[in-house]
């Protein structure tokens, strides 16, 4: 069957039949009308209140502090991730396809400072954070990896004192858990929120930082778990609570549960060019010889049709 | 966290049901969408549409 | 009122006027009985077809709530029963919408509904299906709640991953609003006008012919028929098969 079989499909030239479009048309757009009010009615919409880092902060101090200083120490997901926050990974590859390298760093984010240093910096009488910020900043690079690591280890096993503050047993730390401790108290307190948001101008409508600052911690996934967001769990077609969710993404994540995906450092931008291609496919299905003939095969259209047929038979 | 139900008469703001079959996982609410999109397809090729008199007439 | 003259003449030259020559392409394309109709053939006579007209009503629905919640702003919804009831009309519309298009996919798609050249058809309402999902995609993540945060953190990885992170940040709810209150919807609106034009000029894909069905594919080409209809035989209400 070549691409371009011949289509016989001949210009109607029986009868028709009167048909009102415009009275069809506002019939419809009053059903849709009653029936989005009637689904409004009976459940309403969902509406979880954001997370925000004062919440997650007071809430999971801990996990706080060690996302934080993993930020400080360039080893955070967003620190490692590469274009377009920074380029300090290569992001993902097909083969010798590297989009993500290809199309560079237009969103800049240096964790360190920018969740960390400049924030700390901001805080204003605080002789001693003053001092513990230019003590890390004159060290040289292999110390500070040494301090921020060794306390990231210490953290695997820290409590809250009664003041709120993140204790770890004794180490070499230098001065990392003064600044944070002193990021902690500022995040607890609202401030760390929107000095994230507004650093670069007074309006701003750009929640990256604020928002990859949470992701690389828990604050979002634990919730996203409880809601059966996760990518795991199918989360891509679901919404929170009981909703109904976007049942149409029912194959873009199944791919993700399937290897070679499932295990794959590479999974998003394989399953992006197998979605890519499926999807110019299904543009396409009149020009593929067989897909774009199982409708005459599976004889559904039989059903369809069964009026005009069965008048075809009686003339 | 506090959720806003404004006048709902059923509150679907719990966690979902989840239902779970070797490695597909589908809430109960999306199987319910896709089960009545199957029922309403196959409704509309089955059901009679209004109007067959004024065709049986075009067609005399 | 035309300065023009007649069109179709063929002492008179083709018009340099861009006006003329555009208003004659529409009219010769789609004459007003064929860009409203009051007659459908007699085989529109099945519930299916009511999908497509259905999907530009929810879309209808869902451009409407979404205007009177631009109107206050994005945060309007969030503190307010009104806005909430909007939001609440606006996402019931988007189930909806999908649903129906999903339906009105299937039974196009069964109907083989591309043939006698209506490919172009089929090509607008597929991308039609796609940009729909980008224009939901942005109204998810400028919602401004708990689940706007997890969809674009998650959604960043994937567009990251084919390089579009770098021009279409969905942390950035500036953006995002902007892409999803104007951008889009153009879109999706011109898509399914053309898709509609296209269905209007072509007129809706007749049935198969049973005959051609039943052949098998190795089945001999079948004999021509003899004699060829003349002018004078009653006008066939048979309706060609298609070979694809």
């Amino acid at each position: 069957m070549s691409p371009r079989a011949k289509d016989d499909t001949k210009p109607w030239t029986g009868p028709y039949a009167p048909y009102d479009l415009i009275k069809e048309l506002c019939i419809a757009v009053g059903v849709m009308t009653l029936l989005a009010i009637v689904l409004t009615v009976l459940f309403s919409s969902p509406d979880e209140k954001p997370s925000t880092i004062a919440q997650w902060s007071q809430q999971m101090p801990a996990d706080f502090v060690t996302t934080a200083s993993a930020e400080l120490g360039g080893t955070s997901g967003t620190a490692e991730y590469g274009p377009p926050y920074n380029h300090n990974g290569s992001g993902q590859h097909a083969a010798f396809i590297e989009l993500q390298k290809w199309l560079g760093v237009s969103h800049p984010i240096n964790t360190a400072n920018d969740y960390v240093i400049d924030p700390l910096r901001s805080v204003p009488n605080n002789p001693q954070l003053k001092a513990a910020i230019a003590s890390y900043q004159a060290a040289p690079a292999a110390t500070q990896k040494g301090w921020t690591e060794a306390y990231a280890k210490a953290l695997e096993n820290a409590t809250v004192g009664s003041n709120g503050q993140i204790k770890v047993a004794a180490g070499e730390y230098g001065p990392v858990p003064v600044m944070m401790n002193s990021l902690l108290a500022l995040a607890q307190s609202g401030g760390l929120d929107g000095a994230l948001l507004s650093s670069n101008q007074f309006y701003q409508t750009d929640y990256t930082k604020p928002l990859l600052f949470m992701a690389d911690g828990e604050a979002l996934s634990s919730r996203a778990e409880k809601e059966h967001l996760l990518g795991e769990q199918w989360g891509m077609m679901n919404e929170t609570g009981s909703y109904p969710g976007q049942v149409w993404l029912w194959l873009y994540t199944l791919w993700y549960q399937v290897e070679p995906f499932k295990a794959s450092a590479n999974a998003d931008i394989l399953v992006m060019m197998v979605m890519g291609v499926l999807s110019l496919l299904f543009v396409c299905i009149p020009l593929i010889p067989g897909i774009r003939s199982i409708p005459r095969w599976v004889p559904l259209y039989k059903l369809i049709w069964k009026e005009h047929y069965r008048a075809q038979q009686e003339a | 966290m506090s959720t806003a139900v404004t006048g709902a008469i059923f509150n679907l703001n719990n966690p979902a049901h989840v239902v779970s079959w070797h490695f597909i996982q589908l809430s109960v609410s999306n199987i319910i969408v896709i089960g009545l999109m199957f029922v309403v397809f196959f409704a509309a090729i089955l059901l009679p549409f209004p109007g067959a008199a004024r065709r049986r007439e075009s067609r005399s | 009122m035309s300065v023009a003259p007649p069109p179709g003449s063929s002492t008179t030259p083709r018009s340099k006027s861009w006006t003329v020559r555009t208003r004659e392409i529409g009219v010769e394309n789609l004459p007003p009985e064929k860009l409203l109709p009051d007659g459908q053939p007699t085989y529109v006579a099945s519930w299916i077809y009511v999908f497509g007209v259905a999907t530009i009503a929810a879309l209808i629905v869902t451009v409407g709530s979404g205007m009177i919640l631009a109107l206050k702003g994005p945060a309007w919804w969030h503190y307010t029963g009104v806005g909430h009831f909007f939001n609440s009309i606006h996402l019931w519309a988007v189930e909806l919408f999908f649903f129906v298009m999903v339906v009105h996919l299937w039974g196009k798609y069964w109907m083989a509904a591309w043939r006698g050249g209506r490919t172009r058809v089929w090509v607008t309402g597929a991308i039609t299906f796609i940009i729909a999902i980008p224009t939901a995609l942005t109204g998810y993540v400028s919602q401004q709640n708990f689940d706007a945060q997890w969809i674009s953190t998650q959604a960043k990885d994937g567009l990251n991953s084919v390089g579009v992170g770098a021009f279409f940040n969905v942390t950035n709810f500036g953006q995002m609003y902007s892409y999803h209150v104007l951008l889009l919807p153009v879109a999706v609106v011109l898509l399914v006008s053309a898709h509609v034009l296209l269905v209007r000029r072509h007129g809706v894909v007749p049935p198969f012919e049973l005959e051609t069905a039943r052949e098998p594919a190795s089945a001999p080409p079948p004999e021509p028929r003899i004699p060829p209809p003349s002018a004078t035989d009653t006008p066939s209400s048979s309706t060609g098969g298609a070979r694809s």
